[in-house]
């Protein structure tokens, strides 16, 4: 075979085999690493799943966080101004976690429908809105999402 | 008055920079040398008229103009006068105006350093920066005037600057970011220049390689500077997070790394040509996708100051123009510049090659996550978000099958070489790794498999760059050790290779070894971790410059000898109340001790996470190397070779062979 020819099956073979084990591993790697948004209603309304890792969004209901004297548990609820959904976590909530906040929960539902979250994320600072949780609170969860284009 | 002269220098600055788009162009191609000339001045004139407004919006700040509607958002009378000056581009205005000020100093830096190029070369790259400054003085004289007025209402005091940018990180981490984003315009408008010249050759890539390895020399530190001042200011003792918004920064960071590589074989023999294009124009495309991505407020982010539709389509449009114009001419020119020279399978190009298509397919596996959930929210298929999980378990083994390849990599020869060579060279570096990692690995900490291996990896790209050097140094026989070898591009590719090396090593330790606990502690009340003893003595509140400031006093102890007094708080902020968590940090080369405070619970009672980081320094030494290895290979001599204009520069000697064929 020509030299260069040559060069350039080897070329084009390495580059087939490096993006299929590429390929291979994003498609093994999101199999199930990625999460889900739901708004609390259509968490109350059975459409979540209970098998993996979901995101849940809304504010934190005025006056139901409750915090254990003993150790690091909290319980509180997060709503969407239609349905409720508890939410439990143990550990270090974030600095700008607060009733009536907004806040996203990640973990997974329990049988009674609690989220057991394995992470709590706030927003940043006082102004700001996570996007996903402005869209739920607007009560339109599936529509099209407005962030990305005006 | 001073907003309006601020104002009425940015839109002097956006005429200047329409005036560099069109006059130089034109005039490269009706070789009207008078126009061309004025390419320079343009860019002198438009760095002194945005640095002007820069200045007059600083001064805004400083004086506590709060009719300012951005100082006002952004700043406090209370706030120390050095977080007043940062507080600057602590939010989307001010920043987008520091953008197009490393940029317009990108451009003059440019004009002056290249003053030895061929008119119309320098003309044109110019000219591709001018219309990229164009864009984004546009973007904010339309959409985000730093300068507008809150008249009448003019509130009292300002809402203060987030206090989670009240650090000094955030001081210096934007402008070398920065540097970073904006410097790849410049390999980039080489790369554009040179597409619509057809002229591609061995000078080319002499003339944008330095600029390329200072970008992203800079972009380096600055990544390393926001991942440290994460660690130690978001609280919570995270080094990366694969969040978006770090994503952002490094997909062009990834990219850069190819080009930086690719553009060492286009120098030195003249292949990958129109893949060392291609790789210019994805990497600056990406810096724009990234501040598309950071500036519109399509992310959950810190960098997110704002979300404004309007400001999204107007970068999108412009990435789109930008990244659809360039590939166009890409496909006209591209097979007018195509290489034809030929090497071997077993050589340093086919390494250097691998290290390419690794990164390249890295860069494309983060943008494939970062853009999903994107995606899937744009057609309203679902709000999803893609985690760290998935970013590790394809990237991980992504640097692990390219360590392999690069204590190779620096000793291997152009165009053809011999395995046999590399055994012979590499034999005794792989010996003592095989040897060394277990030991090394149970030495330090309890023996993991994960840390063996990266151990062995590290060791064995260190080593292999070590032997090289030595290769260098004893050449010739004569016994003396021949130092001027070490010439500064050697000497930055060695430090950035061992840097890599450093950081692998770190990222790996800290993930394996990392011990944390969350719990209720109250004073008097101690407990265990990694082998130390955190007490906690008192708990107290002190009042701060702008902040009232909860105290608990740690005292860390280590077979009973005290070892350091921590102190983290808890800082409730005057002007927003707005409460942050400032860690109390025991830095070591080998750990560091990290202490946070979470929320009081009941009576006297804190919830504390103590952490124990082993090696996690080494992730920002390691990449703070390879910032500065890049930073030093632009020192070289050979690229201040003084070039006659118009004519080809003699080809490095001994390298000569299949040039501009």
């Amino acid at each position: 075979m020509h030299p260069l020819r040559k060069q350039r099956l080897y070329g084009v073979s390495l580059i087939v085999l490096l993006s299929s084990a590429a390929i291979g591993l994003v498609a093994f790697a999101l199999r199930d690493n990625i999460n889900l948004f739901y708004p609390p209603s259509e968490v109350a309304a059975g459409n979540a799943p209970a098998d993996r890792n979901i995101r849940l969004g809304g504010m934190v209901v005025e006056g139901s966080i409750e915090r254990s004297e003993t150790s690091l548990a909290t319980q509180f609820l997060v709503t969407d101004y239609e349905a409720s959904v508890s939410v439990r976590y143990t550990g270090i909530l974030p600095d700008l976690f607060a009733e009536g906040q907004g806040v996203v929960a990640e973990g997974r539902l329990n049988a009674s429908r609690e989220l057991i979250a394995t992470q709590i994320l706030a927003k940043h600072d006082e102004n700001y809105m996570p996007p996903e949780v402005a869209a739920a609170l607007e009560g339109k969860s599936s529509a099209p999402a407005d962030s990305l284009l005006p | 008055m001073i907003p309006e002269l601020g104002h009425i220098s940015l839109i002097i600055a956006f005429v200047l920079a329409i005036g560099l788009t069109v006059i130089p162009f034109w005039g490269s191609f009706r070789t009207n040398v008078a126009a061309m000339n004025l390419a320079p001045s343009l860019a002198v004139g438009i760095l002194v008229f945005t640095a002007t407004a820069f200045g007059l919006l600083a001064t805004s700040f400083l004086q506590d103009d709060f009719s300012v509607a951005v100082v006002a958002a952004n700043s406090n009378s209370l706030l120390p006068p050095i977080f007043k000056f940062s507080a600057l581009w602590g939010n989307h205005e001010g920043s987008l105006l520091l953008w197009v000020l490393i940029l317009s100093t990108w451009m003059t830096a440019v004009a002056f350093l290249c003053r030895v190029l061929p008119l119309t070369m320098i003309a044109r790259v110019l000219s591709v920066m001018g219309l990229i400054a164009v864009g984004f003085l546009a973007f904010s004289l339309l959409t985000s005037n730093p300068f507008e007025r809150l008249l009448p209402n003019t509130p009292l005091d300002g809402s203060d600057l987030n206090p989670l940018l009240q650090d000094p990180g955030l001081i210096i981490h934007p402008p070398l970011l920065y540097m970073g984003y904006v410097g790849l315009s410049v390999p980039f408008a080489f790369a554009i220049a040179a597409l619509i010249g057809g002229r591609l050759d061995a000078s080319w890539a002499r003339w944008s390689r330095p600029w390329t390895n200072v970008a992203w020399g800079f972009l380096t530190l600055g990544i390393m500077l926001g991942s440290w001042w994460a660690y130690y200011e978001l609280g919570w003792g995270g080094w990366w997070f694969w969040d978006p918004v770090e994503n952002a920064s490094f997909m062009p960071w990834l990219m850069g790394t190819a080009l930086v590589h690719s553009l060492a074989v286009t120098e030195k023999r003249g292949v990958f040509r129109s893949w060392t294009v291609l790789l210019a124009i994805f990497a600056f495309s990406l810096s724009l996708l990234g501040t598309f991505l950071v500036r519109s407020g399509v992310l959950t982010s810190v960098h997110a100051f704002a979300a404004d539709p309007e400001r999204g389509l107007f970068i999108l449009v412009f990435l789109a123009l930008v990244v659809g114009g360039s590939l166009l001419l890409y496909a006209l020119r591209a097979p007018a510049v195509a290489s034809r020279v030929e090497y071997n399978v077993i050589s340093r190009e086919s390494l250097l090659m691998v290290n390419n298509l690794v990164f390249t397919v890295a860069a494309t596996i983060v943008l494939l996550g970062t853009l999903f959930p994107l995606v899937m929210d744009a057609f309203s298929l679902g709000k999803y978000s893609v985690g760290p999980p998935y970013f590790n378990a394809v990237f991980v083994p992504l640097m692990a099958l390219l360590m392999p390849f690069m204590s190779i990599g620096p000793i291997s020869r152009w165009r053809q070489d011999s395995p046999r060579r590399w055994l012979h060279e590499l034999l005794v570096p792989a010996i003592a790794m095989a040897a060394l990692a277990p030991l090394l690995s149970m030495m330090l900490f309890d023996f993991n498999l994960w840390v063996a291996l990266a151990v062995l990896l590290a060791g064995w790209v260190t080593l292999g760059v070590l032997r090289d050097v030595w290769r260098r140094l004893a050449v010739g026989g004569s016994g003396g050790l021949q130092w001027q070898r070490l010439s500064p591009s050697f000497l930055g590719m060695t430090f950035a290779h061992i840097g890599f090396a450093a950081v692998v090593l770190g990222a790996v330790v800290v993930t394996q070894h990392s011990e944390e606990q969350d719990l209720r502690m109250t004073e008097g009340q101690s407990a265990e971790l990694g082998g130390y003893r955190f007490e906690m003595t008192h708990i107290s509140q002190e009042p701060g410059a702008n902040y009232v400031a909860d105290q608990a006093t740690f005292v860390v102890s280590y077979d009973d000898k005290i070892i350091a007094t921590l102190v983290p708080e808890k800082r409730r902020y005057l002007a927003s109340g707005q409460v942050m968590t400032e860690a109390a940090i025991d830095a070591g080369i080998l750990r560091d001790l990290y202490i946070a405070l979470g929320e009081p619970i009941g009576e006297r009672a804190w919830a504390v996470r103590l952490q124990y980081k082993p090696m996690v320094r080494w992730l920002w030494i390691g990449a703070f190397l390879i910032g500065f290895g890049a930073l030093l290979t632009s020192l070289d001599r050979r690229y201040r070779v003084q070039v006659v204009s118009g004519q080809e520069p003699s080809p490095v000697k001994g390298q000569g062979l299949g040039f501009a064929r």
